[in-house]
């Protein structure tokens, strides 16, 4: 066995540890815990299949933000945690379901295990025609040319997600402010680091954003390290959450998919299809489409971090 | 076995889990955990097809070394996830308030005899 299989099989492991004590643990701040972890080991995964893209979206999204809402969840609910024991079935049904869940997996085996040779690949479709995308980083070219209408969807549904999660507000807190993600302690370290911290973040979500267009990085990972500073600094009470009711901040939150929209409207008539580029306007019309997107996504991304609006107690309430 | 084929394994691993515990645990939360892992799972299994659909960039001097369309099919399934866990959260932390429980178990109906 060699040395990096070796290390593939801990990292597997590893996972799998971590994944069994999500599902085991007795506590779910732990559980979250857990689930963090298992995150950014899942980005080292993502950079051994070769997919450094998904890498930074898996770290800062799918282990970052989300363990951050998750955390804040469980902190929250812990009082009632006690309670939830009444609706665990028994050991008998128990014993089914998980029989049901390993021939699940065992029938996901069998399938990776008998993936045909050669694999089936659209990579030299999208390596032929990249070139006239003026990009050079495949999954951009993907996410913005040949699969354009997926990411336009993908972003108009965050729209209706946020809509959705402020709907559960209560009636007087409509408009208003979201609670603050975290206790007010001034002159803590949390402080320091909201305050030392956003610039060089700033600087390498924009980073990210614009070395999308050639090597790993894009639109969602700067948008994401974007939203990341943000939350930073309301968490540690430097800035209150906006109130939801403000004109400027709803036109930011719908304003990169209106874009995008339009866009994809004005390919109809200059290009003969929606979401066609002109000739040799494609490299600067994926960039407006990113450039524009990415403050509408970490605002967007933030917000649903925030959650719904509450009555306005003061800070920290 | 190559390591891609190992990850294809733990992926699987990681669906049967996951599904296990979103059927077995009544804590919503737990739930909306074991829905990730079950997601991860997912995207991993995408990731294992795109390696080895890769071949062709790596030889046309692009670098990338995997399939860029199941690729920027897991980066929207990334972010819509968010989404859905979040308006899970908020929905939860919703019914807490209401309800002062977090699970949708209801007690049943006393038997009359």
């Amino acid at each position: 066995m060699s040395l990096a299989l070796a290390a593939d099989v801990v990292l597997a492991l590893l996972i799998l540890g971590l994944a069994i004590w999500t599902i085991a643990a007795s506590e779910t701040y732990g559980a979250v815990v857990g689930f963090v972890a298992y995150g950014l080991l899942v980005a080292l995964v993502w950079v051994r299949l070769g997919s450094v893209d998904v890498a930074m979206t898996e770290a800062a999204l799918g282990s970052g933000l989300t363990g951050l809402l998750l955390l804040g969840a469980a902190a929250h609910l812990a009082p009632l945690e006690a309670a939830e024991g009444r609706g665990r079935p028994g050991p008998g049904l128990r014993l089914l379901v998980g029989a049901l869940c390993v021939a699940v997996t065992a029938g996901l085996a069998a399938v990776v295990l008998s993936l045909p040779e050669p694999a089936p690949t659209l990579a030299p479709a999208v390596a032929e025609h990249l070139a006239t995308l003026g990009v050079k980083n495949p999954v951009t070219g993907v996410l913005l040319g040949y699969r354009a209408v997926d990411t336009l969807l993908e972003t108009v549904v965050l729209v209706p997600a946020l809509v959705a999660v402020w709907a559960l507000a209560t009636d007087p807190a409509w408009g208003g402010r979201p609670a603050s993600p975290g206790p007010k302690v001034p002159g803590s370290a949390l402080t320091l680091l909201a305050q030392t911290l956003p610039p060089f973040g700033i600087l390498v979500g924009i980073h990210l954003l614009w070395i999308g267009a050639d090597a790993p990085g894009g639109k969602f990972q700067g948008a994401v390290v974007l939203a990341a500073m943000w939350v930073l600094v309301l968490m540690a009470g430097l800035r209150r959450p906006p109130a939801l009711a403000g004109r400027p901040l709803r036109w930011l939150i719908v304003l990169g998919a209106l874009v995008f929209i339009a866009i994809g409207l004005s390919g109809v008539w200059l290009a003969g299809a929606f979401l066609a580029y002109p000739e040799g306007l494609a490299k600067p019309l994926i960039l407006a489409i990113e450039i524009v997107l990415t403050p509408s996504l970490a605002v967007i991304l933030g917000l649903l971090l925030l959650g719904p609006p509450v009555a306005d107690r003061g800070p920290g309430a | 076995m190559t390591a891609t084929t190992l990850y294809g394994l733990c992926a699987a691993a990681l669906v049967g889990l996951g599904l296990y515990g979103l059927i077995c645990h009544p804590g919503a939360l737990r739930k909306i955990l074991a829905f990730n892992l079950l997601g991860g799972g997912v995207f991993l299994l995408f990731g294992v097809i795109a390696q080895r659909g890769g071949g062709a960039l790596t030889a046309a001097g692009l670098g990338a070394d995997s399939d860029p369309v199941p690729q920027a099919l897991v980066i929207t399934g990334l972010v819509v996830a968010f989404a859905a866990t979040a308006i899970a959260v908020g929905l939860l932390r919703r019914l807490a308030e209401a309800s002062r429980q977090t699970t949708l178990y209801q007690a049943p109906p006393e038997q009359k005899s």
